[in-house]
């Protein structure tokens, strides 16, 4: 029957569909469309191996300076160490953040997703997941590193891995929007961080919480439910403003 | 019910006579009610038992705190209504309100800090209040550096009225974040005031200033509004007989 109804609608307007929206091209529904978004960025990412690494050397980087400005004694370094492998965690995250939407927005590849046809959201939330994996994923396997490199002892690994895995999600989702609306700003580093990091305060907070507690070998799931709290509503209602922002910056 | 009223709105020469007609009202109401909550506070208002004299900075203190918020969500449902209905004016005045709202909360800043230099013995302590604060004068300044980036007026105005959205559902998460990260790191031991034993002669002052905070902050909004629209039309043929009238 369906098949009738395209036959007699394809004569008069055969880029509508039966409802009268644009037909998504072949047919492509939403999820297969961002899956391809996806894996889109990710193959992108792994032509240029040598920028995979650099979100991670920073992070290394950052983590170095505080035994050389605070002191190489282990045990004043295990007081502070949730605070610094956040504090790196969020500034190697703010900077991958400039690249996130940039490239794809100066070859008009956002354009011509905003155009397809099928939801900016969703392709913005793969290319957001693309970020995810490319950054805040490898943050989260090094993180038990740099924490060890900080004398906490083996058992609160786990917990530094999950609460900066869990933590990233929600940066890199509240990082989009704000990627988004400095689109086609020149020299925009400053600014980006200026709109980013009062947003993510509450996933500073509460990941370094989670972290702490990892630590001390207490359990830690409420700062991490809050965390994921925090990601759920990033995943929910990011993509949304991301989406709208990268179209203010197309006009 | 008709929609003209809200039509008219919208119309920039309308807005700007308007607005250059309340001005005084709100103005000298403002006036009135600070140098009556001023008189009050300073004067009528009997010293706090514990803090003396010192807590009369509440009067300029407590407004200041309460526009800060208020402001951001003026520019909040501001920036809102221009992005649905596509206003102009809607935009100009969430764009009035920024720098408006950055100095209510410079204000709250610095008197909150004077005020915990002489109770807390510190310039500067990690209270959920103060911090959050803090952090709202940095949502203003990021709205006002993306504001200033965006050469463009209309995307300049979208974008910032997007961020201040974004922003307004953050400011409550933001909030109760800092307060629980707070009562995990510090003990009780600032002194708060007595929150429900005011007397009376201590509170109506409180509550006069909060009224002239607000008439202020409108006619302050009123005459931005006027050089912002100025600014905006400033090729539009009734701009000359406005200014000429």
């Amino acid at each position: 029957m369906s098949s009738a109804r395209t036959a007699a609608v394809q004569p008069v307007a055969p880029h509508l569909d039966a409802s009268g929206w644009p037909a998504s091209p072949v047919g492509t529904p939403a999820l297969a469309a961002a899956r391809l978004a996806l894996l889109r960025d990710l193959t992108l990412a792994f032509r240029r191996r040598g920028e995979l690494i650099q979100p991670l050397a920073f992070f290394a980087i950052v983590t170095t300076l505080f035994p050389l400005a605070v002191s190489p004694e282990l045990s004043r370094l295990r007081e502070i160490a949730p605070g610094v492998l956040w504090v790196a965690a969020l500034l190697a995250s703010l900077l991958a953040l400039e690249f996130l939407f940039r490239d794809d927005a100066h070859d008009g590849t956002l354009e011509q997703y905003s155009l397809s046809g099928q939801s900016l959201a969703w392709l913005l939330l793969a290319k957001t997941a693309a970020h995810w994996l490319l950054t805040g994923l490898p943050l989260a396997l090094i993180a038990p590193l740099a924490a060890e490199a900080l004398g906490v002892s083996g058992t609160g690994l786990a917990g530094v891995v999950a609460s900066v895995a869990v933590g990233t999600v929600a940066l890199s989702l509240i990082g989009s929007i704000s990627a988004a609306l400095t689109l086609g700003i020149r020299r925009s580093g400053v600014l980006l961080s200026l709109l980013t990091l009062p947003l993510s305060l509450p996933v500073l907070i509460f990941g370094a919480r989670a972290t702490e507690l990892a630590i001390r070998g207490l359990p830690f799931t409420a700062p991490l439910e809050l965390l994921a709290a925090l990601a759920v509503l990033g995943i929910t209602l990011a993509p949304l403003a991301a989406a709208a922002a990268v179209r203010i910056s197309l006009e | 019910m008709s929609w003209t009223w809200f039509h008219r709105l919208a119309s920039p020469p309308y807005i700007y006579g308007l607005a250059a007609r309340l001005t005084p009202w709100f103005g000298w109401a403002a006036a009135l009610l600070i140098l009556c909550g001023l008189y009050g506070g300073l004067v009528l208002a009997p010293p706090d038992y514990q803090q003396g004299n010192d807590f009369r900075i509440l009067y300029v203190h407590a407004p200041s705190a309460w526009m800060s918020l208020m402001v951001y969500t003026t520019m909040a449902v501001a920036a809102a209504v221009g992005l649905i209905w596509r206003m102009k004016v809607a935009h100009a005045a969430a764009a009035s309100c920024a720098a408006i709202g950055a100095s209510f909360t410079f204000a709250a800043l610095v008197t909150g800090s004077l005020w915990g230099a002489r109770m807390w013995g510190t310039w500067w302590e990690w209270d959920p209040r103060l911090t959050s604060e803090l952090i709202l004068l940095f949502l203003y300044l990021g709205y006002m550096g993306l504001r200033g980036a965006i050469e463009d007026t209309q995307r300049a105005d979208r974008a910032s009225g997007l961020l201040a959205v974004v922003g307004v559902v953050n400011v409550p998460i933001i909030h109760y974040s800092v307060v629980w990260w707070n009562s995990l790191h510090q003990t009780p031991s600032v002194m708060r005031l007595g929150k429900p034993a005011m007397p009376p002669a201590m509170l109506l002052p409180l509550l006069i200033m909060l009224a002239g905070f607000t008439l202020l902050f409108a006619a302050l909004l009123l005459v931005r509004l006027r050089g912002e629209i100025l600014n905006r039309e400033r090729t539009a043929s009734w701009i000359r007989e406005a200014v000429q009238a």
